[in-house]
This record gives structure tokens, sequence and C-alpha cells, in this order.
């Protein structure tokens, strides 16, 4: 037994050492790309087939892609993976994670690989709402992808019920809170059996979700440089006392965090009447729900507006040039208007360039379902996602301070001024 | 020097003692590899900053511990890990013991249940969480709607600081029981009924036999369980991942989500070993408190 085991192994590390002066004949540039799957639908199967095409047409490069989990997984595995010395060429991370990325020199600025007047007009297409998490430091990072912003969704039969205009979506903060008092039902007993809103604030998202309240209040929380965040200004504190209030004192809102993932379930099941959460829901929502349902922006204070979201295309500086070179021309061929569409219409992920809200298929799609062409509307007045260096740290920090304000057990402005001294503290050595 | 009879040759020329090392050198290895090293690396790199892209770590003698000291979020984690112990620990093994006795007598359908206790076990703890946090979703969720046949309004039990650790607890015991109820039930099986009718002859109630018989006899099993119950309540941080992700505000933050929330979310690599040097001295406490203190009151058979 143990004789065929160890004859195994020596055939087979015989077989790896001859295969390898094999392979480096043909020499196609390898590009082992990471990628996240952050909403439902067969993303592993679409993400292969593209890649499946894109080798087709161009011989000469080979494109890996290797499921690496949720966006989380596959920052941890990315960084892991270059600690280890062996990074991938090419992965879609965060757009928030640029910062933690720079930092630990894994990446190297798109714009010194894309040199051609044709590559800075490709570059130049983009939304701009999109390239505001991609530019720091005079350079452009990364390269939008999987993008969204939040929406809210309302169950049009249940404004019917409550005597509301199912065609019209609270516009304001004022009409919310209306809106969102007389969706609110209570059984006999006193219990509310359907809440007029929910905003979820559980799990990692808190941050997020809170800047759909910030940025109409017209409040930005950092600076493009990432070294400066602005927690406890008048502006942020009075929409973490809205959000606050929506629970504890118009009584709208579950008290206490609301889970991010069960907030579509909860939808679906008619608790909630109006929900916020990202675009990439609206396929799921779309597919299950069995009443008709609309799709609108963030309802406004001072302005309109929301956070932008989603995963971008980074490539690493570890590669070979041939590498990063290849690793950039598959990010072109997957943003190319055609394949932006194909991407879009498939996931539920905003189209990343106007061109590709061009192509006919994008146009019969946004015809067909009018609640996709909300979050691009939205776009003009959205705002980059909550991103610092040492991200993740700063943003736990909010998230913390968000959650003891929504569980009551600080004030929203206490809450604020503690996360703001404490945001400074990390952020010190960045200055 | 009965070592070196022993280790006298047997006839082959090897002394036995090389046997010896032989045959446990596999397991040396891997533990010197897997267990050790990395202990020893952990404390190692405690005394550092962490390196980042290009600057490299350099020597912070004990500026990680005094941060360590002022990170409250770190002292939340510890305390709700202890109350997570206290809370878990003796409820998981008298629930264990208790079903253990039960499926033990003679009844009808005794392995069915056996086998319905046993299996929270055997699911993996990523899916029971699942099916937990569907439990405990307000409103629609199975405990919400059993209060809303009552009249009782539903509590947001992940949602509210208060609630969330318990909630959590409580999964943890209905995972842990069953797995420790076959410990038991292994010792009581091996009981002699001659101590039974021995107790039943002398007059004994039944209280007595299991106060000053049973109880004693199965002490054994009841270290291990507690140990074993001690490492799993630092050690099980699935249903956090899954259910709160420490949320919320912390309420629920375990030492070791949030050692992986340092190491691989901040990728404070130094700081992470720093916190994980607590968890080893807190492991090592409860290893010593097993063999110093524990082990002389047991009586072993």
């Amino acid at each position: 037994m143990r004789r065929i085991v160890l004859k195994t192994l020596a055939a087979g590390l015989a077989g790896a050492v001859l295969a390898l002066p094999a392979q480096a004949q043909k020499q196609p540039v390898d590009v082992e790309f990471y990628y996240p799957v952050a909403v439902g639908g067969p993303i592993t199967r679409i993400v292969d087939d593209m890649a499946a095409q894109f080798n087709k047409e161009n011989p000469d490069i080979r494109v890996r892609p290797v499921y690496a989990g949720s966006y989380q997984d596959s920052v941890a595995k990315a960084l892991t993976a270059l600690k280890g010395g062996t990074p991938p060429q090419l992965a879609v991370l965060l757009s928030t994670d640029m910062f933690t990325l720079i930092d630990e020199d894994a990446i190297v600025p798109i714009d010194s690989l894309a040199g051609s007047a044709e590559d800075r007009q490709w570059l130049d297409g983009f939304y701009d709402a999109f390239m505001q998490n991609s530019r720091t430091g005079g350079h452009v990072w990364g390269v939008p992808f999987q993008r969204s912003t939040i929406v809210m969704y309302y169950n049009k039969d249940l404004f019917k019920e409550a005597g509301l205009d199912p065609e019209r979506a609270p516009a304001d903060w004022t009409e919310l809170v209306d809106y969102a008092r007389k969706l609110t039902k209570k059984d006999a007993a006193g219990n509310v059996v359907q809440w007029g809103l929910e905003i979820p604030s559980g799990g990692a998202f808190a941050y997020w979700l809170f800047q759909a309240l910030t940025t109409p209040n017209d409040a930005i929380l950092m600076n493009e440089a990432g070294n400066e965040v602005y927690l406890d200004k008048p502006g942020v504190v009075e929409a973490a006392e809205f959000w606050h209030d929506l629970a504890y004192r118009h009584g709208v809102m579950p008290k206490g965090t609301i889970d991010w993932g069960t907030t579509p379930k909860d939808f679906l099941e008619k608790k909630a009447a109006i929900v916020w959460t990202t675009t990439g829901n609206l396929t799921n929502i779309r597919s299950n729900a069995g009443f008709p349902f609309g799709v609108a922006m963030m309802p406004k204070s001072k302005r309109g507006g929301s956070p932008t979201g989603g995963g971008n295309f980074y490539v690493f500086k570890k590669g070979s040039p041939a590498q990063q070179q290849a690793a950039l021309k598959f990010a072109k061929w997957a943003t190319a208007p055609e394949r932006a569409a194909d991407w879009s219409i498939a996931t539920g992920y905003v189209a990343v360039t106007p061109a590709a809200w061009q192509t006919e298929r994008m146009k019969q799609y946004a015809q067909e379902v009018p609640a996709a062409a909300v979050a691009r509307d939205q776009l003009e007045v959205s705002v980059a996602e909550f991103s610092t260096h040492d991200n993740q740290r700063v943003t736990k920090v909010l998230n913390d301070a968000l959650q003891a304000a929504l569980t009551g057990a600080k004030t929203p402005k206490q809450a604020l001024a503690d996360a703001q001294r404490e945001a400074e503290r990390i952020l010190r050595p960045y200055k | 020097m009965t070592t070196r009879a022993s280790a006298a040759p047997a006839g082959g020329g090897v002394p036995q003692a090389v046997y010896g090392w032989l045959l446990t050198l596999p397991a040396v290895l891997l533990l010197a590899a897997f267990t050790h090293y990395p202990a020893l690396a952990t404390l190692w790199h405690s005394f550092f900053t962490t390196p980042r892209g290009s600057r490299p770590a350099r020597f912070a003698g004990l500026d990680n511990y005094a941060a360590l000291r002022d990170d409250p979020v770190f002292w939340q984690a510890l305390w709700n890990n202890l109350g997570f112990a206290l809370g878990t620990i003796p409820v998981s093994i008298g629930i264990a013991l208790a079903m253990a006795l039960w499926v033990d007598r003679r009844l009808a359908g005794r392995g069915f249940l056996r086998m319905a206790y046993f299996t929270p076990t055997v699911l993996p703890m990523v899916a029971v969480a699942n099916i937990w946090l569907f439990f405990y979703t307000p409103q629609y969720g199975l405990i919400a709607q059993a209060m809303q046949a009552f009249g009782l309004p539903g509590p947001n039990w992940l949602g509210s600081r208060a609630t969330a650790l318990p909630a959590l607890m409580v999964v943890t015991v209905w995972k842990e029981s069953g797995f420790f109820m076959i410990f038991y039930l292994a010792a009581l099986q091996s009981m002699s009924p001659a101590l039974r009718e021995a107790a039943m002859l002398e007059g004994a109630s039944r209280w007595q036999y299991f106060r000053r018989v049973l109880w004693p006899l199965l002490m054994p099993a009841t270290l291990f369980v507690l140990v074993n119950a001690l490492i799993n309540a630092f050690r099980l941080v699935d249903h956090v991942v899954v259910m709160t992700r420490g949320g919320p505000d912390n309420a629920s933050t375990l030492l070791l989500f949030y050692i992986y929330q340092v190491g691989f979310g901040f990728w404070d690599t130094a700081y992470a070993a720093t916190l994980t040097v607590v968890l080893l001295a807190v492991l090592a406490l409860a290893a010593l408190l097993k063999f110093r203190w524990l082990d002389r009151r047991t009586h072993y058979q």
C-alpha cells in the first residue's frame, strides 16, 4: 500500500517538473483574478464565461478567475497571498479598500499603466460618482466594475391601503416621517405588526446607510486624502439624530439595530412598507415580491444624494509589466459598453459608464425595468463611499458609534464625538 | 537503573528509547510546527510594530500591551467572553447530565431520543447560526410568532445590547449539550449496576445515590467536559460572524472574533498577536487549573 502511495507521489512530482517547461513554451501571459460574490444569482458562472470568452479573443493571455468569497474574505485572501509572496495580478475588491491596498503597497495606479490616448479616454468614460472612490493623491487606483448606490424600495399595495399615492414616493424627510407614520400598523394589543420604514444598521454596513442620511443633509464624512473625518459636525449629528428619532420619537422604525441581511426579507414579508438597501438587491426583490413595488431615490433634506458602493478592479504591483498590461486589458474589456450592460442586467449592479446605458440592450432593459434607471439618475448627486486610511478600523469606529446611538446606549451627539476622537487617533500617522 | 534495563538492546541493536522517539516523532514535529512555534512567534511579534508596505516592523517593547490596556473594545470582548463562558458552561453541563440520565434509562424510543439530543452537535455551526438567525428575526421569526400568539411584544433579540449576547449563548448551549451528553452517557453505561443495588439495599434515596455515588464517579467525565466547554467558549465564534458580527456596538464581540477582526480586517498583525497572547494566557490558566487543582479533587476509579 505504502509503495503505491510513494509511486503515485513520485509520478506526480515528475509530471509536474516535466510539465513546467512545456507550459513555458506556449507563454500565454497568466493573470490570476480574484473576485467576490456579494449579490444573489449565478455570479461565478457569469465570471467564468466572461474569462473564457476573453481568453478566446486573446490567445496570448490567460485570465484565471478565482472565486474568493465575500468582499471581506476576498481582501483578506488577496492581502494574505500578498504577504505570502504570491498575490493575484488582478482583483475586484471594495472601492473603499483603496487606501488599505495603497498602504500595503499592493497595487499600482491605473493611470501609470493606461498611457495611450485611447486609455485616457476610457478612464474618463466612467460616471464621476464612481470615480470619486478611485482617486487619491493625483492618481487613479481602481476601475469601477460592480457598483451600486442605495435606493428606497416601497410596497405599492401597502401605500394604497394607507391612502397614499402608490406612484409617488416620499421626496423629503418630512414626507418620509409622515408616510412612515401612516404605514406603521399596530394590533389590538398595541404591538406593531407592520413598520413604516426600515434602514438597516446591523452588520458592517451601518456607515453606508448613514451616508444616505448625511449626504442629503449636505454633510460629507471624510476628505479625499482619506486622513481626516468630520463625524462630529452639526450636519452629521443632525442626520444621526434623525435616524435615532425615527425609532424613538416617531415610532415608525424598530428600536435597536436592524439586520442588513433580513431587511429585504422583511420587505418581501410585508413587515416593512419602505426599506432602504442596495440596488444590488433589485434582481432579488423583483423575482420574489408578490406585490407591485416602487423604487425611488433617497429623500432629500437640504439636497438629494446617496453614497456609491461596490467593487473596483485593482491591478497588483507584484506582477510583471506584461501581466499588468494583460490585467488592464481584461479590465478594459470587461467595462466596455456592451460588457458593462450585460453585467448590469445579469447582476443588478449599475452599469458604470454612460456609454453602456446607450447600448440597445440597456435601453430596452431600462424600459422594461424602470427601477434600474433610478440608481443611474441618482448618480448625478451621489458622493464617494466612506473610505479612509486604515479603513476597516475607522469604519468600525463609526459603525459602533451609530449602533450605540440606535440602541440608546449613547446620545447621537455623544456617540459621534467619541467616534471622531477615536478616528483622529487612528488617522494621526497618516497626516 | 530501571531505564537501563528497558533500554537494553532487545536483539535488534537499537535502544528502545530511540524507538520511542521515532514513534512520537511525527506527532512531535506536527506539534512543534503548528502549536509551539506559532505560540512563541506570536509572543515575539507582539513586541514589534505591524509592518506595512515599505515600513518594516520595528521593536516596540510593551507599546502593544499599553494599547491593549487602553482599548475599550478589548476589555469589552474579554468581559463578554467571561460572561459567555460563565453563562454557557454550567447550563450546558447541567442539561447534558439531565439528558444523559434521562436516556440512560430503559424507555421506549430511547435510541430515537438519544439521536435527537445529539443532532445539534452534528450540524455545522454556520448552518445552525443561520437557522437561529431566522428564529430570532423580529416579527415573523419563530420566537416572535410564538410570542405574538400570546399577545406579547417580540423584542429585537439580536439588535439590542441587552439581549444579543444571551441570544448567542442560547445557541451555544443548544449546540453543545448534546455533545457533552455523549460523554456522560458513556460514563453512565460503564457503571456497574451493583453500585445502585447496594445503595438501594442500604436505604439510600435516589438523590443520595446520585449525590454520593453517581456524581463522584462521574467526576472524570465532568472534568473532561468542563475543559472542553471552557476551550470551546473561547474558540467558537462562527455564530458571532453569522448572527451579529459582534454588534450592536460590540455587545456580542468575543475575544477570538475581535482577534480575527484586528488581524484580517484591520491588518494590524502585531496588535492581533498581542490579543492572541492574552487568549493563550487565558487558556493556559484554564489548563493549569485543570491539572493542579481539579485533577487532585477528582476520583478516578
